[in-house]
């Protein structure tokens, strides 16, 4: 056997889409892929090896019971545990359902709702157990997962921003959307990561790395709202890839709940 | 009769999971089911209420490895509801989008996921050791396919540009140019990528397939055409879900697509659209297509890695072709007034065809959805497929069977995470 460390990748409730970042780092895959021992990847090897694992990396959020049992097991299974992505950290856009009837959503996508077996709500992993390293972005960035796998092998903390998108469009030198073109944009409350992309294709930023460190968002809703913004159209911007992460969720919470009590 | 189950808890290589359940009796199958055991998401409910210009970036998270075809397919499903009419340009620049996620799916389902089964490597990173040059090969392609999809989309998952009417922002002449030379590299790359797995050695092994893709007079299917079928129909895309149904089938809680009238499965993707479309392949791909000497239409699913091969030529052809007389349309986004309606769309993800309808209301807000991805419109036939394939399949060895079945059902590059129309599929047995 190998004494290379153990690589896991589990997914639950997801898209795929932040693990197939390990499998799009091109120029880095056959590297880490020489680092570690890859024990558990399903979507990229047929070879399946039981635990313990000391890495483990968690896509997708809890909408089962059957998953919120498996991830107690991993969990036992695993050294250092990192969940990856919008879906683990925060429940994901299928986390919307959290604020609906879950049994009205099934029936109106299944013909037969009786074959469904789904929680009510969406959560996050750090709601089940103790995770010991959320990577955030809805999908996660490549750079920073491969950051975060070497930085464990290494035995550092991994050096991730949590500072605003703001900060990252100043750096690169794009001009204010909000500022110059009046776009909603949540920028300013949303964790830097994804290299502020969106304000420079002439959009807003829509959080997909949820809230940024100490986010000012009852400010940046009165902005929105004082421009001419429906509450309701600023309650969805919060609630969707990231919409119940504890700050946006408490945000989008309140600012319905002042609507309630108005009308 | 002896009674034997044979159970594969959980496929490998393949987007999204899965299980295989089969039940023999003696030599007879008596059951068999792809389980999907991918939770549901409720994607078609949660999109209700929403602005529909959020529609497209809701949708791309159905699926992290083909996002732009859930977005192609929302975008003009929406601007036929609201009587948008996009440029020539602008459609023009979403070829090249979606070319750009043809190229990172097949050239990810090509290389790391399919080809190690026809050489006997439990992953591309194991086949790596062995094969280095045609990893590398495989794997710079689908970077490619990224580096495109950056350039045009922001991002290569879930990119961001893509909008109801166009594009946020066109890409600058300069930004595509500078791609050139590595797309003229990966053309050849894909040539070598088509002989090298024309060279495999393939099962003797056909189905009876209805084969389904788009189909378009002047182009290789992608954005747009009418439904075309191997038994020579050619369906309006409005016409789908009055040709083609999903179904409850006994013994079974998957829901199945088929054909409304006669019950009859189907099949979608790569072996569909070249085989029903293949005299409208880019020349290179037709060359290549007849130094290989292989007959289509094909009915063999193993050779399906052969269509994907084709169409990663026909596709880096159509990508530098646009790229060289690329000049940024201007508006990049056609604007548009809101307006109460319901329409359909279709295009060719890199997995089959892939069918988006909406009801949008007088303010902008979805009323209603429905998706029909094409892992749930093959998976009837994959199942049938399957039955066929068992005799084939079966030895006294349990993982060489368990693995050999396991081949075929990755020949389709099923997409399990696409689980707006799967079922949780309870094992029953009594």
């Amino acid at each position: 056997m190998s004494s290379k460390p153990t690589l896991g990748v589990f997914k639950f409730a997801s898209c795929d889409g932040c693990q197939l970042s390990l499998l799009a780092a091109e120029d880095h895959l056959l590297g880490v892929a020489a680092e570690v021992e890859i024990a558990y990847f399903l979507e990229a090897t047929s070879h399946i090896q039981p635990g313990p694992y000391d890495i483990a990396l968690i896509e997708g959020s809890i909408i089962t019971s059957h998953d919120a049992e498996r991830i107690q097991q991993i969990r036992r299974d695993s050294k250092f545990l990192i969940t990856i992505g919008a879906c683990a950290t925060s429940g994901g856009i299928q986390a919307l359902r959290n604020w609906a009837d879950c049994n009205e959503f099934v029936r109106s996508v299944y013909a037969t709702p009786d074959y469904i077996s789904t929680l009510a709500t969406s959560t996050a992993i750090a709601d089940h157990v103790q995770v010991d390293f959320e990577l955030r972005g809805c999908p996660i960035n490549q750079y920073q997962l491969i950051e975060v796998i070497q930085s464990v092998l290494a035995g550092r903390r991994p050096r991730t921003p949590v500072h605003s998108v703001c900060l990252d469009c100043k750096r690169r030198g794009t001009v204010c959307v909000m500022v110059a073109q009046g776009t909603t944009c949540l920028g300013p409350v949303t964790q830097a990561g994804c290299g502020a992309i969106c304000p420079t294709y002439n959009r807003g930023c829509y959080g997909c790395y949820g809230p940024a460190a100490q986010p000012n968002l009852v400010s940046l809703t009165g902005q929105f709202e004082s421009s001419g913004v429906p509450r309701e159209q600023v309650v969805d911007s919060l609630r969707n890839f990231n919409g119940y992460a504890p700050e946006f969720r408490a945000e989008s919470e309140r600012l319905e709940a002042s609507r309630e009590s108005t009308t | 009769m002896t009674e034997r189950t044979i159970k594969v808890t959980a496929l490998t290589r393949v987007e999204g999971e899965g299980g295989l359940y089969i039940k023999m009796q003696g030599d007879a199958v008596e059951d068999i089911r792809l389980e999907i055991y991918e939770p549901p998401r409720l994607f078609e409910a949660l999109l209700r209420g929403r602005a529909l210009e959020e529609v497209p970036d809701i949708t791309a998270r159905i699926c992290g490895i083909c996002p732009v075809a859930y977005q192609m397919s929302s975008v003009h499903a929406l601007e036929a509801a609201l009587d948008v009419t996009i440029t020539p340009e602008i459609r023009q620049l979403r070829r090249l989008l979606y070319c750009g996620e043809w190229i990172e799916s097949h050239a990810l389902h090509v290389y790391l996921l399919n080809a190690p089964d026809f050489l006997g490597f439990e992953s591309g990173l194991e086949m790596a050791e062995q094969f280095p040059d045609e990893v590398n090969r495989g794997l710079r392609m689908k970077k490619h396919g990224n580096q495109l999809l950056e350039v045009l989309g922001g991002r290569a998952i879930h990119p961001i540009n893509v909008a109801v009417g166009g594009f946020y922002r066109a890409p600058r002449r300069d930004n595509l140019q500078t791609l050139i030379a590595d797309f003229e590299w990966g053309l050849e790359a894909a040539i070598e990528t088509t002989r090298w797995v024309a060279g495999f050695n393939y099962p003797d092994f056909t189905c009876d397939y209805q084969l389904v893709s788009l189909s378009h007079d002047e182009e290789y299917p992608m954005n747009e055409g009418r439904i075309a079928t191997s038994i020579g129909e050619s369906i309006a895309v409005a016409d789908y879900e009055s040709e083609f149904e999903e179904r409850h089938v006994e013994h079974s809680t998957a829901l199945h697509s088929l054909r409304k009238k006669t019950g009859e499965t189907y099949l979608t993707g790569p072996l569909a659209r070249v085989s029903l479309n293949f005299d409208r392949l880019s020349s290179t791909a037709r060359a290549i297509a007849a130094e290989i000497d292989m007959a289509w239409p094909c009915f063999n699913p193993f050779q399906s890695i052969i269509a994907r091969g084709l169409e990663l030529i026909h596709v880096y052809e159509e990508a530098l072709d646009i790229m060289r007389d690329y000049s940024p349309p201007r508006p990049p986004r056609i604007e548009y007034s809101y307006q109460a309606g319901e329409s359909c769309a279709a295009t060719e993800a890199p997995r089959g065809l892939l069918y988006h309808r909406y009801v949008v209301d007088a303010d902008g807000k979805v009323g209603d959805a429905t998706i029909i991805p094409p892992t749930s419109q093959n998976q009837a036939q994959i199942e049938s497929d399957l039955r066929d394939w068992v005799p084939y399949a079966l030895s006294d060895d349990e993982a060489a069977t368990s693995r050999r079945l396991e081949n075929l059902v990755r020949c389709y590059d099923p997409c399990i995470s696409c689980s707006t129309h799967f079922l949780k599929v309870k094992i029953e047995r009594t």
